[in-house]
């Protein structure tokens, strides 16, 4: 507790340094409006942006870049509530009550509540952050490549079948991106794989490339013209219609301290991010509610549970991914793959050896939640006119952005023709609804999976059964097994009574 | 519903167990080596035989219809938006440094702009200039990046 506060107090004054506070408010900006702008994905985003914070200084550019992540979870409420657009995953159910209250004229209370739920899961997220990553790091100190590795395994399988969609195909979609991630020269032997005579992939493919095709460009093909019609309905905003009524508070309340508890335990589960604790948190809400019917007619708790487990989930993903190297979704896996670009290896160490990383970027979102507070309240009627922007304007300016990006991340053409071949491949995934996320947790996982892998390995003379001999590593086994059997059973039952998803209600 | 929607999960299936088997194929050239001194190729090879049975299970459990659970139906390929797309990133690669940044970032965006069919030629124009003004601002003045504004003249 006592490391805790020092640490904090430390990474106050790495935060509050003028050139990262203005890192950190640049990434927040950057987020917001991205956020609000339909079709605009973060994941594309932080990866354009990636290139351009080689040149700063590691903190910077840690900051800014998650800034962006939970600077877009503010903005993308705005799109959901008001246009009943579900651009970002995570507030996709915030659609079902917040678009309904927007049409009873009272699409200002509801963001008002969201930015109330915001700060509440977020500062939540963040405390436990505090208290949990130097704990779960110093557990993590006793792993030895076995354990290291079956995490990995539980992590990898968590991501890719507990994420949307079908769980064969994602994990068939982590086991490309692990193949992805083995191209170029093999560390162990020395000898060139799946690079074709490359000269350009001896060195691996670029993480830039692979995310900016996959999630840029695929984006594009799919709705290049396609993409809803946004006819923002004359929506005028200012800050005094923020204001919940007292009534509305009381309401709000309890359902916002519910989603922020969900949204907390999810984001200790490796695999399960803000858009899945946004489902469970709403499906509670309506089961415990006593008016039930009330749910998609405009229903507030229906907005405040949703979005408080979003942004404590956020906030929360950060701690596997700090203390252990192991990211809960791919833009975690991003942010991640950019510490490593920048040479610093992630995992328990990180906390004892980068203190002004762990401590600094924990202090960055406490400022960089205030900020975003501060430029959302009073500043609403802007982003509410950023809406109308069309998407027909938006994309053909981002590709100019993919294309600068991804040649800036090395140097190299080459990687910018094959971000084209890697969104021409995405938009086939898409169309075989497959999900490509997990590509990008196996691609990143993938280089320390085979190595620690190889090690463990070679320690017991060739024997498999090194992992379940020692007690942390078979505990890790035994959760991927279980997770196993959970998907098999849930596949039977499917089968059996189909049952309506959530999701199906805004398709 | 067409018969690619309907019959999508088998060619997901082949897609993958496809990849699978040239991993499988590409990896065992590598040498796959023993448990106890592994080659280049165990691990290729790995991967491959679990995408193989991924392809497999995909077409065995297939959903009959893509579903709500199942990720958002995509609609059909717009070719007009592809060809734009495609024609775009590649006029970037080709222009930049024979060029210069600026006919590169116009070409690209104006490409762009016109995959889409209500955005006009001149609407198309405008864009295309704003950004490359913007893009040479930030790229070359700010960033010192690498390409000439306009081979020859700057």
């Amino acid at each position: 507790m006592d490391v805790g506060l020092v640490g904090l107090m430390h990474g106050f004054s790495v935060a509050l340094d003028p050139q990262n506070l203005m890192w950190c408010f640049l990434g927040v900006l950057i987020g917001n409006m991205v956020g609000v702008l339909p079709g605009m994905g973060v994941l594309s985003t932080i990866s354009i942006l990636l290139p351009l914070t080689f040149a700063m200084k590691p903190v910077a550019a840690l900051l800014m870049l998650s800034g962006i992540y939970y600077g877009a979870q503010y903005g993308g409420a705005i799109c959901s509530i008001l246009l009943n657009l579900p651009c970002h995953p995570p507030h996709a159910v915030t659609c079902l009550d917040g678009y309904p209250m927007t049409k009873q004229g009272r699409g200002g209370v509801a963001l008002g509540i969201t930015m109330l739920a915001a700060i509440i899961g977020a500062a939540f997220g963040i405390i436990q952050m505090i208290f949990m990553a130097p704990y779960i790091a110093n557990i993590a100190f006793k792993f030895g490549p076995q354990e290291i590795c079956s995490l990995m395994l539980l992590g990898l399988l968590a991501g890719s079948t507990l994420a949307k969609g079908s769980p064969v195909k994602g994990v068939s979609m982590t086991l490309f991106g692990i193949l992805l991630s083995l191209v170029g020269t093999d560390v162990n032997t020395g000898s060139e794989r799946f690079t074709f005579g490359f000269l350009e992939m001896a060195d691996g493919l670029e993480l830039v490339a692979v995310s900016l095709g996959l999630f840029g460009i695929a984006e594009f093909l799919k709705s290049v013209n396609g993409a809803a019609p946004t006819t923002p309905r004359a929506v005028k905003l200012g800050f005094r219609d923020l204001r919940p009524t007292r009534q509305d508070l009381r309401t709000a309340l309890p359902p916002i301290l519910r989603g922020t508890f969900i949204g907390s335990l999810c984001s200790l589960i490796p695999g399960t991010g803000p858009t899945i604790a946004s489902f469970i948190a709403y499906a509670t809400e309506k089961k415990i509610s006593k008016t039930p019917e009330r749910f998609g007619h405009g229903a507030i708790e229906g907005v405040a549970s949703p979005e408080a487990s979003t942004h404590s989930a956020v906030q929360g993903d950060f701690i596997p991914t700090m203390s252990l190297g192991i990211p809960g979704d791919a833009v975690m896996a991003l942010l991640l793959g950019a510490l490593m670009i920048h040479g610093i290896q992630p995992g328990p160490r990180l906390i004892v050896e980068q203190p002004d990383i762990f401590w600094g970027l924990i202090a960055s979102f406490w400022i960089g939640n205030i900020m975003l507070v501060v430029l959302n309240v009073p500043m609403i009627s802007i982003w509410v006119k950023l809406l109308s922007v069309p998407y027909r304007f938006l994309y053909p300016t981002a590709l100019f952005f993919v294309c600068i990006g991804v040649f800036a991340a090395r140097n190299e053409m080459f990687d910018v023709a094959a971000t084209l071949a890697f969104g021409a491949f995405g938009y086939l995934l898409l169309q075989l609804g497959f999900e490509p996320a997990p590509i990008l947790l196996g691609f990143v996982l993938g280089p320390r999976l085979e190595e620690n892998f190889r090690r463990s390995v070679l320690l017991s003379r060739g024997s498999l059964a090194t992992f379940i001999d020692r007690p942390i590593s078979a505990f890790f086994v035994g959760a991927c097994v279980l997770l196993l059997l959970a998907q098999v059973v849930a596949a039977v039952r499917k089968a059996k009574a189909p049952i309506r998803v959530p999701e199906a209600a805004f398709d | 519903m067409t018969g690619f929607q309907r019959n999508r999960d088998y060619y997901a299936g082949a897609l993958m167990a496809m990849i699978g088997a040239g991993a499988i194929v590409e990896g065992w050239s590598y040498g796959v080596g023993k448990l106890t001194a592994m080659g280049s190729g165990f691990f290729p090879v790995a991967l491959g035989v679990g995408l193989v049975v991924m392809g497999a299970l995909m077409a065995i459990l297939r959903a009959p219809a893509p579903d709500a659970h199942d990720g958002h139906a995509v609609g059909a390929p717009d070719w007009r938006g592809a060809a734009a797309i495609t024609a775009s990133v590649v006029l970037f690669i080709a222009l930049a440094k024979s060029a210069g940044l600026f006919p590169a970032i116009f070409a690209c965006v104006f490409v762009g702009a016109l995959g889409t069919r209500t955005t006009s030629l001149r609407e198309a124009a405008l864009l295309a200039l704003a950004v490359a003004v913007f893009g040479v601002l930030l790229f070359s003045f700010g960033l010192k990046i690498q390409f000439p504004i306009v081979r020859g003249l700057i």
